[in-house]
């Protein structure tokens, strides 16, 4: 088997991490007698200048045309060695890593021999691989320096303030008649009880004022097609009578800031708009002079953290307190009592201004759903859990704390961006912990009250997160796809979608190539490589290159030792 | 200018850095400890999904050493800031590891000989390690670092078994400190937290028994890379812990000490009782709260998980103090809310979650860069201007300005770097 391409196997020791547990000299011995192999060296670290020069030096001396390394974690040094082989000529995908650190002597530490025996098994089938392995190309695309937020609340407008300062143009699409969202129609703000509407109404100016914002009110987003850095979108006004308006546009980066709405507790606790009424509609009162009451009592979690609605709004606690501070401030001899689950006060902040809102002798009363408090015409009746006791609270107001929810459009919205939202319809993001701003799609973001209920402190720092995340795609001229995708064999490929649907990334797509017929076409830009999609092809279409069933197939053969 | 500086090499530092590097813009990132990672590194799993977090952080902190626009500066502190915002130099301090960060590789060699015995202060203390260590098996930079209050050589010039079992030459023990001076446009300010010490509450009996330990501790205790490597034991005897009591607002909420609610621990301790269930579904968990709070994405839903499906009881009450029984078992003594009656139950580890406090080392930070703190000790930032602090062209992100978990400090992080990006210009266009 003298044909076929020349393999040189590079060994580490990784000083004593590997060769203090796997026999390095075996393996060596061992890979001289392996097809295709026509070079081996064994390197106290493969990674250092000298291993690397090592690698260069064959691939031109020894005319290598595949090199397979067997040391630490390809999640760290892979692109150490591709670059190797790159600097030295060799397409980097014709490169193979073979880890006998984290698989061999680390995990075999007490068995010397079966590490030494597992390493050279996986040797074997780097070395198969490699045989078949074909270069591959990576493509680059221009990005447009621009970005479309949708929602023009004080989150949408704070991350295209934040990018037009940077330099960059933005699109600013709001659905209203007018920009400023839900804090134009609240009344003060807590912690630090400035006015809502002064504080957006600055915003509004300065967004208004900047030349790099394109502001579309009354508008909605109506088509997105492209990918990261070439959006191209639609915008139609909604504007009534309709006027037909259309614009479209090209941007590199989109931001969802479409918020939520305050959920209205329809037939609960007697809710009437009138004695018993929400948190938002008494800010209202509150800004138009309409309040007036004496006895308030205020219930938490109405709609909240019950069976239909699991979750905490976090906000309506601190809305609560706030409120309550207010009818202090205008009625100091108001008595207002506050029916609470738990106090969703956290971190330095808000738990001092719960430690506000008790000095200031608003009554707490907690609560629990195995007894709810009960409305009726002239009081409150709760159980006190806390002093263990029935009470019956007189009022002349019963406020109620309600959720924020998703907006209704939030579905179409995620559908047209092929971006996903959780089960209360909330955008979910990339992940949890450490892409909290990012869509798994790149250069699609979120912030706001779109994303999850949060405090107003914490909005605005997601707007100026999702700006930078934008701004990551935005900076670069352009940017370059990995080699590592997935590829259709369009004579093979029916156009069953399968692919389409199984992408988390939204790069299959389908084309018609004559009329009726249809086959998917991977975007290289947005495909991850991950495979699923080559796994869901029924017709063996689709194939995840560096991944191929042959290359594969070829490794588990070469594991079962055939 | 063009170039901005990250303070503190946590998880909030870390995202800070690689956004704005992302942005085209030099970063240099100083961390005071040998290695990246922050306390991030130290936990098992982590709420609300239960990735692993060195497995989620691990490949942050290469993408920050692999980064071409990131110079990172560790076993570094920053000890001089003159200028203004668009124009500041500051003098970074780098302490003399004595092994060249150039040849070392992080094989271990050395420290397989070294003779000095210290307590592992990334393991909590529970662990021992040499005076050459990494300072975790995944540190980033691999590079060992020689403590000097515990080197044979560097106290008595004995020893040098190191140097000898270095093949890479790489001891160096002629290394001094050394300042770098650079130039930036802004600063970011990522120092984290501390956990309260719960010596201070003597009720609590953290010094009296063995087996009651903090939730740090607890998390390098379930931690498979930890001291029992991941088995649930009492360090005290290697008995098994089956009953475990977790009290909640250790420090916290507390007109003594703090007044501020940590904010992460509801949700560290539901994981935590959620760990031990998966180590041992035979493990019994009980949560001792005052006020349950758990509003962040997901959180309410991970609580629920957590009692249905692992069992974990949830105890309102007021724990007022610990004692302990002939076989250092742990009674806690508490006011029972549902009741308003006194109770006592009797576990086999009790762990505290205490406060998270600011790092004392920040407010001598902040003295060199001339920025305010708030009436906690936390870098001050006000509520709608979520990361600039005080001074103008330097902002704050994580655990350095309020208790905040992985999520919000990562968002503050982002955030924090698009406030800098915006003093140090674009670059090409
Ligand atoms: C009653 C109440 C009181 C509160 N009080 C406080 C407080 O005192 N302090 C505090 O810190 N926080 C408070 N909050 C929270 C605070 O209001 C939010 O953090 C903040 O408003 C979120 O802003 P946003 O821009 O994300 O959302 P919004 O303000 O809701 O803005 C979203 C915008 O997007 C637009 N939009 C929606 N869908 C589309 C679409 N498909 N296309 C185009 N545009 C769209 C909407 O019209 C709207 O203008 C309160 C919340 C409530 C409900
Ligand atoms: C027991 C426990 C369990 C937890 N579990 C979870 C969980 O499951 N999920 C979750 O989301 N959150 C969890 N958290 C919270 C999480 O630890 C924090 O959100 C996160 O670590 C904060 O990161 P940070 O970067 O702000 O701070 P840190 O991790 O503290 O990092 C700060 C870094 O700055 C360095 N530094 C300090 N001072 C200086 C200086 N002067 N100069 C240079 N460098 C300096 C430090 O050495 C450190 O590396 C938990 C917390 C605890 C206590
Ligand atoms: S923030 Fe308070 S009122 Fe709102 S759902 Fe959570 S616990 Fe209930
Ligand atoms: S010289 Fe110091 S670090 Fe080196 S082996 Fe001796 S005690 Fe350990
Ligand atoms: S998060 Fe929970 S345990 Fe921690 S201080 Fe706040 S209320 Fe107490």
């Amino acid at each position: 088997m003298s044909e076929g391409p020349r393999i040189g196997v590079f060994i580490c020791h990784c000083g004593s991490n590997i060769a203090g547990h796997v026999d390095v000299e075996a393996v060596e011995a061992y890979a001289r007698t392996l097809p295709g192999v026509v070079f081996v060296q064994r390197n106290l670290y493969t990674c250092s200048d000298a291993g690397l020069s090592e690698i260069k030096r064959a691939i031109a001396e020894e005319g290598l045309e595949r090199v397979v390394v067997a040391a630490c974690t390809p999640r760290t040094h892979e692109p150490l060695f591709q670059e190797a082989c790159r600097e030295a000529g060799l397409n980097p995908y014709l490169f193979e890593f073979v880890n006998i650190r984290d698989q061999c002597s680390w995990v075999h530490m007490q068995e010397p021999e079966a590490a030494t025996e597992k390493a050279k098994d996986l040797v074997r089938m780097g070395v198969v691989k490699a045989r078949l392995l074909e270069p591959l190309e990576e493509q680059e695309v221009e990005v447009e320096p621009a970005a479309l937020v949708v929602g023009g609340g004080m989150i949408g407008m704070t991350a295209a303030l934040n990018l037009a300062e940077r330099g960059f143009a933005v699109r600013l699409v709001e659905r209203g008649p007018r920009l400023g969202g839900l804090l134009l129609r609240l009344d003060k703000l807590y912690p630090t009880h400035e006015d809502a509407r002064a504080l957006v109404a600055k915003r509004v100016a300065e967004v208004e004022a900047h030349d790099r914002i394109e502001v579309f009110t009354s508008s909605v987003v109506s088509e997105i097609k492209g990918f990261v850095g070439n959006y191209e979108v639609k915008i139609t006004s909604n504007r009534q009578p309709a006027t037909g308006n259309q614009h479209s546009l090209r941007v590199g980066a989109i931001i969802v800031a479409t918020g939520a709405r305050v959920f209205k507790p329809e037939g609960l606790y007697g809710y009437d708009g009138q004695r018993v009424i929400t948190q938002f509609e008494l800010e209202e009162r509150f800004r138009t002079g309409g309040f007036d009451a004496e006895r308030v009592v205020m219930i938490q979690c109405v709609g909240a953290r019950i069976p239909e609605r699991p979750y905490c709004s976090r906000i309506c606690c601190t809305t609560a307190i706030k409120n309550a501070l207010q009818i202090r401030e205008r009625q100091p001899h108001a008595q207002v009592y506050i029916l609470y689950r738990d106090t969703e006060t956290q971190g330095t902040r808000y738990e001092a201004y719960y430690t506000r809102a008790r000095e200031a002798g608003i009554q707490f009363i907690r609560y629990s759903l195995r007894h709810p408090p009960e409305v009726t015409d002239e009081r409150v009746v709760v159980y006190d859990e806390l002093l263990g006791a029935r009470l019956g609270i007189p009022y002349d107001l019963v406020v109620l704390s309600t959720p924020l929810v998703a907006c209704e459009d939030a579905r179409e919205l995620a559908q047209m961006l092929k971006v996903p939202v959780d089960e209360h319809g909330f955008f979910l993001e990339a992940h949890v912990k450490l892409r909290p701003l990012d869509f798994a799609t790149d250069g699609i973001y979120v912030a706001g009250t779109a994303r999850w209920p949060a405090h107003l402190e914490e909005t605005i720092t997601q707007a100026y997160g999702a700006a930078a995340r934008a701004a990551t795609i935005l900076s670069k001229d352009r940017i370059t796809s990995s080699g590592v995708v997935a590829r259709v064999d369009e004579a093979l490929c029916r156009g069953c979608s399968r692919c389409v649907e199984v992408c988390e990334f939204g790069a299959p797509s389908l084309i018609e190539t004559a009329p009726g017929m249809k086959v998917a076409r991977v975007n290289p830009v947005m495909c991850k490589g991950c495979g699923a999609c080559a796994a869901a092809c029924p017709t063996g279409a689709m194939t995840a290159m560096h991944f191929t069933d042959e290359q594969v197939t070829a490794m588990v053969r070469a594991a079962l030792g055939h | 200018m063009g170039e901005v500086l990250v303070i503190g090499g946590g998880i909030a530092g870390i995202q800070a850095a690689l956004d704005l590097a992302d942005m085209g813009i030099q970063v240099h990132l100083v961390e005071r400890l040998p290695s990246i990672g922050g306390r991030m590194a130290q936990l098992d799993k982590t709420f609300p999904t239960n990735d692993c977090s060195t497995c989620i952080l691990s490949p942050k902190m290469n993408d920050c050493a692999r980064h071409p626009n990131i110079t990172l500066h560790t076993y570094a502190e920053v000890t001089g800031l003159e200028g203004e915002v668009g124009d500041f130099s500051a003098t970074i301090l780098k302490h003399p590891r004595y092994v060249d960060e150039t040849k070392c590789t992080g094989c271990g060699e050395c420290a397989q000989k070294c003779p000095a015995r210290v307590p592992d202060t990334f393991d909590m203390g529970m662990r021992r390690r040499r005076a050459i260590y990494l300072y975790f098996s995944q540190a980033v930079p691999q590079v060992m670092t020689i403590d000097p209050d515990h080197c044979i050589y560097l106290r008595r010039s004995k020893c040098g078994a190191c140097v000898l079992a270095c093949q890479r030459e790489a001891i160096d023990f002629e290394q001094k400190a050394r300042t770098v001076c650079v130039n930036v446009g802004a600063v970011v300010v990522a120092t984290g937290y501390d956990f309260f010490d719960p010596r201070g509450l003597a009720q609590f009996g953290y010094e009296r028994c063995p087996n009651v330990i903090t939730a740090l501790e607890y998390e390098r205790l379930v931690s498979a890379s930890g001291p029992t490597e991941g088995h649930l034991l009492r360090i005290s005897d290697g008995r098994p812990a089956k009953r475990i009591g977790f009290i909640q607002c250790v420090g916290s909420r507390d007109v003594r000490h703090q007044r501020f609610c940590s904010a992460v621990c509801c949700m560290h301790s539901s994981k935590q009782a959620v760990l031990a269930a998966e180590h041992d579904a035979g493990v019994e968990s009980y949560v001792f709260y005052t006020d349950f709070r758990a509003s962040g994405k997901g959180f309410r839903e991970y609580v629920a998980r957590a009692e249905r499906e692992y069992g974990v009881h949830y105890v309102r009450s007021r724990v007022a103090r610990i004692t302990e029984d002939g076989n250092h078992n742990p009674s806690i003594h508490y006011e029972d809310a549902e009741t308003s009656r006194p109770a006592r139950m009797t576990v086999d580890l009790a762990v505290l979650a205490t406060s998270l406090i600011p790092r004392p080392t920040t407010a001598a930070l902040a003295q060199v860069l001339g920025i305010e703190m708030d009436p906690y000790g936390f870098v001050r930032t006000e509520p709608f201007s979520p990361v600039d602090t005080t001074r103008p062209g330097i902002f704050a992100a994580g655990c350095c300005r309020g208790p905040a978990d992985i999520p919000e400090s990562v968002m503050q992080a982002s955030a924090a770097a698009a406030r800098a990006a915006r003093f140090v210009g674009r670059g090409n266009r």
